[in-house]
């Protein structure tokens, strides 16, 4: 008779594994890729190929020269790659986009162990690495092929207070407006975020935290509210980025306070700060607090009793 | 959560063959081990007593076939610890003793005493000795005894048999727990997907003051003795507090038919029923088998094992032990026997922590498994006291959710060891 494999329990394992996972936000982010090539052209999938191509050579290339585990297998590197690439003007001269990812894989993810290990979210620290360095570049926004309005994005639009030129609310739904490539599609953004709920890949509390409370505050501000939830990065950021799991907290209250948090100062710095849109200053500053999150927010065991102090 | 895979509920146990040897060990429970009172060579019949109890907490063994003591071993051959276990040869005759008789009980000593006789212990798998944990400190004030039928375990259904094939004995060892122990309830717990064993018990629950069926639903691990008590009564067991301080008993169906078998016939717990199921099983069934049979035979009751037959398992998949041999013994607490192939058996790579939080948010005894994991790592054992890895039920759901397919089961068990300074 062949051995017998003994190993300790439980002996039978879910489907899911990390991959699996990676693999579906990729199927999620895939309406977004769509709606970004429809309407920005076709360079908006080059700027995706180009992200997502050095983001997985990066990775590959750290973990072969420092003679760790390849681990692209696990896709996590595409996401990033995506994910920095619709976070980026469709105009971006390619080889900051190569530089952004560089920062992503090498600077936030690896050097801190790779993947689980990073505690700021890479695509959304190379963004604001890029948007410090590459400022022109950052903002510029080439003309869309669907009937441009301005050359600015909404939410520039609304610090200027030039409320006329906004675009109508079907344009912000559907996407035709300006902005980074992938966060413009609210439709094409919503049905990734059903998806992912659907494979339970994330859970409700932190995109309905982060947009409840962008909603809330914007109204009591009296700021456009329904304008704002489709405005900037905020569903691409809720629903991809906040949910990133290393990056966010474990527990259910812990990701509440974290959708909040990411709200509040969303909100705070498209008010009042010098930049028009909030949202990735506002996930990375958050990142941070996530150990403090998680400590907080302990789950109380069943029967645990306090130590006397 | 985990799958229920119970392809052999409908399966009327059959009895096997009576085996040509049988390997008892005198460690089929928590506590001390029997002390052997026969030597090589002794006769010995069906029922009879092979091993005494040596302490309170400890049950008698009896001889599960009659025939020869044929050896004396030194180990048990579950854990290859130093222990006695001993082999019978068997005559095939299947003699009765002729001691047998019923034990009629007419007050709680005596029910007691007939507990303790019929060698009965846990027979869900923690294999803690019946009568100890059923003599209650004076003045301890009983609301609840929960008869444990969830059966949550995937694959096992021999507590559904149980409860189909002898619900006259449940509810008989029901009714005998309610009178001399006197708890204001008395509560069948019993996972929706076992409708036969509901619809029968319910029906004679039927206008019994204090006695009813609770319903719940078939959700691994259902059948932990704290989840249970949380989920019928709602109450909390304290940190380092027994079940009994909270006004609850949870007793095993199957304990629970056994000890009113022995008052009604006179006969020990000498075999059970095992399912034997599994992807490497030909024909999966429950099967009745004498206490020390070899789980070969079981197997090849079974149609025998598949060509790819990658792991054999004692109990469930979950919580259940892998086996290097098909040489173990059944013994008191073997609910099921499994054979798994292919990818079932495989025991996947692990890949590094992404902190998704599933394990986090699917704990019964809402630990945190991941933190528990990094604190081990790091041989923090404040910060596993912290945690409460004491509480830890190991029922495994964190290692069986993780998709980074890390050990947290195993983890949780060497924390505790950690955190006890073992």
């Amino acid at each position: 008779m062949t051995r017998m494999i003994v190993s300790f329990a439980p002996h039978i394992r879910e489907r899911v594994t990390t991959s699996r996972i990676m693999l579906d936000v990729i199927i999620a982010l895939c309406p977004a890729f769509i709606a970004a090539v429809l309407i920005f052209g076709p360079r908006a999938a080059l700027v995706t190929g180009v992200c997502v191509a050095s983001c997985v050579f990066f990775e590959w290339a750290y973990q072969k020269l420092l003679k760790k585990t390849i681990t692209v297998g696990d896709f996590s590197a595409v996401i990033t790659g995506m994910l920095l690439a619709f976070n980026l003007p469709v105009g971006i001269p390619l080889w900051q986009a190569i530089f952004g990812s560089g920062v992503a894989i090498i600077l936030v993810k690896q050097l801190f162990g790779g993947i689980g290990k990073n505690f700021a979210n890479p695509a959304i620290t190379a963004r604001i690495v890029m948007f410090i360095s590459f400022p022109a570049a950052m903002a510029t926004w080439a003309p869309i092929p669907v009937d441009a309005i301005s050359s600015a994005t909404p939410l520039e639009l609304i610090q200027r207070g030039d409320l006329a030129a906004l675009p109508g609310m079907w344009d912000m739904f559907i996407g035709t407006r300006m902005g980074s490539l992938g966060e413009t599609s609210a439709l094409a953004l919503l049905i990734g975020g059903i998806y992912l709920l659907a494979r339970r890949v994330i859970t409700w509390h932190i995109p309905v935290a982060f947009i409840g409370t962008v909603f809330v505050l914007t109204a009591l501000l009296g700021i456009q509210p329904t304008f704002q939830l489709f405005a900037g990065g905020l569903l691409l950021g809720a629903i991809f980025m906040a949910t990133d799991y290393p990056t966010s907290p474990q527990t259910r209250t812990g990701r509440i306070i974290f959708g909040i948090g990411c709200g509040v100062l969303t909100v705070i710095i498209r008010a009042w700060g010098a930049y028009p849109e909030g949202v990735s200053f506002a996930i990375l500053f958050m990142n941070v607090l996530v150990p403090f999150i998680n400590k907080l927010t302990m789950t109380k065991p069943l029967g645990g009793i306090k130590k006397k102090p | 959560m985990a799958p229920h895979r119970k392809h052999t509920a409908g399966c009327t146990p059959l009895a096997i063959p009576v085996p040509a040897e049988v390997h008892i060990p005198m460690s089929m429970h928590s506590g001390a081990p029997a002390n052997l009172i026969v030597g090589v060579g002794d006769s010995v019949t069906v029922g009879q007593l092979i091993g005494e109890a040596a302490t309170r907490v400890c049950s008698p063994v009896h001889a599960s076939v009659s025939g020869q003591i044929k050896r004396i071993d030194t180990y048990d051959p579950l854990t290859g610890a130093p222990a006695v276990s001993v082999r019978i040869a068997s005559d095939g005759e299947q003699t009765l003793w002729e001691g047998l008789t019923p034990s009629p009980v007419t007050n709680l000593a005596e029910f007691l005493a007939a507990v303790q006789a019929s060698g009965v212990v846990g027979l869900g798998g923690a294999g803690y000795p019946t009568a100890p944990k059923l003599t209650l400190k004076e003045g301890t004030k009983l609301d609840y005894i929960l008869i444990n039928g969830a059966e949550c375990e995937p694959y096992i259904t021999s507590d559904t048999r149980t409860m189909v094939d002898h619900t006259a004995d449940v509810w008989a060892g029901a009714l005998l727990l309610k009178e001399y122990l006197g708890p204001k309830n008395v509560v069948i717990c019993i996972e929706n997907n076992k409708p036969e064993a509901i619809q029968k018990l319910e029906a004679l629950c039927a206008g019994v003051q204090g006695m009813r069926v609770h319903v719940l639903p078939s959700l691994y691990p259902q059948g932990e003795r704290k989840v249970l008590v949380y989920n019928v009564t709602g109450r909390i067991v304290p940190e380092g507090a027994r079940l009994t301080d909270v006004g609850c008993i949870v007793i095993n169906c199957t304990t629970v038919a056994v000890i009113a078998q022995y008052i009604r016939t006179g006969l020990p717990l000498v075999s059970r029923c095992v399912t034997v199921d599994g992807s490497a099983v030909k024909h999966p069934q429950n099967v009745i088998a004498p206490i020390g049979t070899p789980i070969r035979n079981l197997f090849e009751f079974c149609g025998g094992l598949k060509d790819d037959v990658k792991k054999i398992i004692l109990g469930g998949p979950m919580m259940g032990a892998a086996v290097p041999s098909l040489d173990v013994p059944v013994v008191k607490v073997t609910s099921a026997i499994l054979a798994l192939s292919g990818r079932d058996a495989e025991a996947p790579t692990p890949s590094a922590c992404i902190k998704c939080g599933r394990c986090v948010a699917q704990c019964p005894m809402n630990l945190m498994p991941s933190f528990i994991e990094d604190a081990f790592e790091r041989k923090k054992v404040e910060l596993l006291r912290t945690h409460k890895v004491n509480l830890c039920v190991e029922c495994g759901c964190c290692a069986y959710l993780c998709p980074s397919k890390r050990p947290l089961a195993q983890v949780m068990t060497l924390s505790k060891k950690l955190l006890w300074g073992e």
